[in-house]
């Protein structure tokens, strides 16, 4: 119990953000599942217009980056922003304002998305009046994070906070020029962008949502959580700076490389390709950085299974990071474009990457605020397992699907016509997208037995009576 | 690393350097889209846009004369297009390689989306491209499809749609077009005023009918020119 920390600094609106990062978690892999399975079993959308894979497929997407990611990100930086500036938030109201604005917008998307409301653009289908409340929560975030920072008692500002303010900065430009539209209806609107410029507007949204909501701020994460799990400190701070001003300014880049080979010009694809390449060396900084954290206390991974998702979750965020800049390359593109590749591609970065370094700063947070041991750490070990399986499960059925796809659609036979309709690729997709079904429903049972033992853990410090014990026992230092 | 020094003791100044390092790569990116020339291919081919002559209607457009806006059953089916989300399984761009060309025709050009708000390029095929796919099939073939994909494909991994039959066309669509006129699209206010009469009494599959009818039939593209560099 840490009643010096319970009662310097606001811990109450950390505590729900962080059960319900948990709970967005299941509810958004629960939603992936079940999509993932319509593919492989069409009779699933049960002619049912609500619950087609085209309108639950937003809802997933949503659910994970914006309902997990978002409160993954306001948990741990509300409560890191405290830790590492000695100070408490600059308000706790406007943080509880947040925290309820964030979860009516999920609300509204779980309603609307069923409805078949959207604007029809990726990761940004949520209709204007909900873009506008979007924008309110997101800038109070933003504002109470830096006066918080602006408050410190410290005096410098510590590494993660600078990556949480180039998120919040970054998703507010993009947030406010990719949702710009006319509305022509209270829950209808088109973009004021066409074509070629919407397009791109689109995938300059679209790719940084990934680098900057999901890498950059989960960055964050990374160096406030993974030292104080490992208690080491940061491997290298002349790396952290170098590696983080070049992912700033290079990241913005990469959106083009979405549309290689599109009507988009040549110029713009290939400046977003080379830029791609180049960023695989500030990404691996930051693995690099993360993993050697651990150098002289690798040994901790054997018995600490929290420590376990956080350096997974660097293995996978390496990988991808490799990925990723190969797929940017035109003649690679040229195969995996449209393909499951890519769906392949995300999910070793959302289920590897963002989600485990997520679930390791939950388990990480409980511990902290709710002042007790987790319920059971044999439940962590089992999550651990049924996450990295299930992943690696998912992103094998992918990368072969995808490959696949992508050389049939190109086959030509003996005579030079094309070897396979598209149906017939369709066809032979079918056992890899069970496979990728049953590689989601692995990480969903993970994700269920986090849920239960959260609940389970809150129920313990609710029995103990441990929160209100550190808020009221006099402070030790 | 003196500024490294003071951002890190100052967080306003950390924030409006981060402000200016994060605008970069969007404003290279994405604002000479808006006036470099060659980006629409119509600055240097202007027969890829119909040429509208006065009190003509959107039903004098021919198949062909260009590219023009869609008439109002089009939009509402494009309406109904974005709402059941069909553009995360079907792409409508065809990249310029020989299998596509064969699979689906000509590779798109800027200029054929550039009455699209939004875009709908797609970026998964889990189905086949719909760029062209006006005119492949008969309404017929695509209503059967629409009501029940695998009684025409078996392989297909569609949903049915047997909803569709039976919604009335939103009758609306006027303010979706006056919408659109806003934002630069050149319909004129006797398109708007006609809207609601064009859609009386056809349901949405009509207009989804309709909207693919016409995806790629309204330029004609010339085999032997190029049209990007």
């Amino acid at each position: 119990m840490d009643a010096t920390a319970e009662q310097k600094y606001d811990y109450g609106v950390v505590r729900w953000f962080t059960v319900m990062a948990a709970v967005y978690l299941m509810v958004g892999a629960l939603v992936g599942v079940y999509i993932a399975s319509e593919l492989a079993w069409p009779f699933l959308n049960f002619d049912l217009e609500y619950i087609t894979f085209g309108r639950l497929r937003p809802l997933h997407t949503n659910a994970v980056i914006f309902a997990y990611g978002g409160c993954a990100l306001m948990a741990t930086a509300f409560y890191s922003v405290q830790r590492t500036c000695a100070t408490r938030l600059w308000s706790n109201k406007l943080a509880w304002f947040t925290f309820i604005g964030w979860n009516l917008i999920i609300v509204s998307a779980v309603i609307s998305f069923p409805l078949g409301l959207t604007q029809g653009k990726e990761y940004a289908e949520l209709e204007w009046p909900i873009d506008i409340a979007i924008a309110v929560v997101w800038l109070s975030y933003m504002f109470n994070f830096i006066m918080t920072i602006a408050n410190r008692k410290t005096s410098h500002i510590y590494v993660s906070n600078w990556f949480f303010l180039g998120m919040m900065v970054m998703i507010t430009y993009l947030h406010v020029v990719n949702s710009l539209a006319v509305p022509v209806g209270l829950f209808k609107s088109y973009s004021i962008f066409s074509g070629v410029q919407d397009a791109m507007i689109q995938w300059w949204w679209g790719h940084n949502a990934v680098g900057f909501y999901l890498t950059a701020g989960f960055l964050g994460i990374m160096y406030y959580f993974v030292p104080k799990q490992a208690n080491r400190p940061v491997y290298s701070y002349r790396l952290s700076v170098i590696h983080f001003w070049a992912l700033m300014f290079g990241y913005v880049w990469l959106g083009a490389h979405h549309l290689q080979y599109t009507a988009l010009p040549d110029w713009t694809g290939s400046l977003g390709a080379a830029v791609s390449l180049a960023m695989i060396i500030p990404s691996w900084g930051g693995a690099v950085n993360g993993m050697m954290t651990l150098s002289g206390a690798w040994d901790k991974l054997r018995t600490d299974y929290v420590l376990r998702f956080l350096i997974m979750s660097l293995a996978f965020y390496a990988m991808s990071t490799f990925e990723g800049p190969v797929m940017s390359i035109k003649t690679v593109n040229a195969l995996s474009h449209y393909t499951d590749w890519t769906v392949g591609h995300v999910h070793s970065g959302a289920l590897g990457w963002v989600a485990m370094v997520g679930i390791g700063a939950i388990y990480h947070m409980m511990t902290k605020v709710f002042h007790v041991q987790l319920w059971s750490t044999k439940l962590v070990n089992a999550h651990f397992w049924t996450a990295t399986i299930g992943t690696v499960v998912y992103i094998v059925a992918m990368w072969v699907s995808g490959i696949m796809q992508g050389l049939m659609w190109r086959a030509y036979d003996e005579y030079g016509t094309l070897a396979y309709t598209f149906a017939e690729s369709v066809e032979a997709m079918h056992p890899y997208y069970a496979m990728r079904a049953v590689g989601g429903m692995i990480f969903l049972l993970g994700t269920v037995l986090m849920v239960f033992n959260i609940l389970m853990t809150v129920a313990k410090a609710s029995a103990d009576g441990s929160v209100q014990a550190a808020r009221t026992a006099p402070a030790t230092a | 690393m003196a500024m490294q020094e003071s951002m890190e003791r100052n967080v306003w100044g950390l924030v409006i350097v981060l402000a200016i390092a994060l605008s970069v790569g969007g404003i290279v990116e994405i604002v000479p889209l808006f006036y470099l020339k060659s980006t629409m291919e119509h600055n240097s081919a202007p027969e890829l846009i119909w040429q509208r002559q006065d009190g003509q209607t959107l039903n004098d457009h021919k198949p062909g004369d260009g590219m023009r806006p869609y008439k109002a059953l089009e939009l509402a089916g494009r309406d109904v297009y974005i709402r059941e989300g069909c553009y995360l399984c079907h792409s409508q761009m065809v990249r310029p390689f020989r299998d596509e060309k064969e699979r689906y025709g000509h590779y798109s050009l800027a200029s054929e989306s550039m009455y699209d708000h939004p875009f709908q390029w797609g970026s998964k095929r889990t189905g086949p491209d719909l760029a062209r796919v006006g005119g492949k099939y008969s309404d017929d073939w695509h209503r059967k499809h629409l009501r029940a994909p695998r009684s025409v494909v078996p392989e297909s991994v569609m949903p049915n749609y047997p909803w569709l039959k039976g919604n009335p066309v939103n009758d609306s669509i006027g303010d979706h077009m006056k919408g659109m006129q806003m934002i630069g699209v050149p319909y004129t206010d006797a398109d708007i005023a006609a809207a609601a009469k064009e859609v009386e009494g056809k349901t949405e599959e009509d207009a989804v009918v309709a909207y693919l009818q016409v995806l790629g039939t309204m330029a004609k593209l010339d085999e032997n020119k190029v049209y990007r560099e």
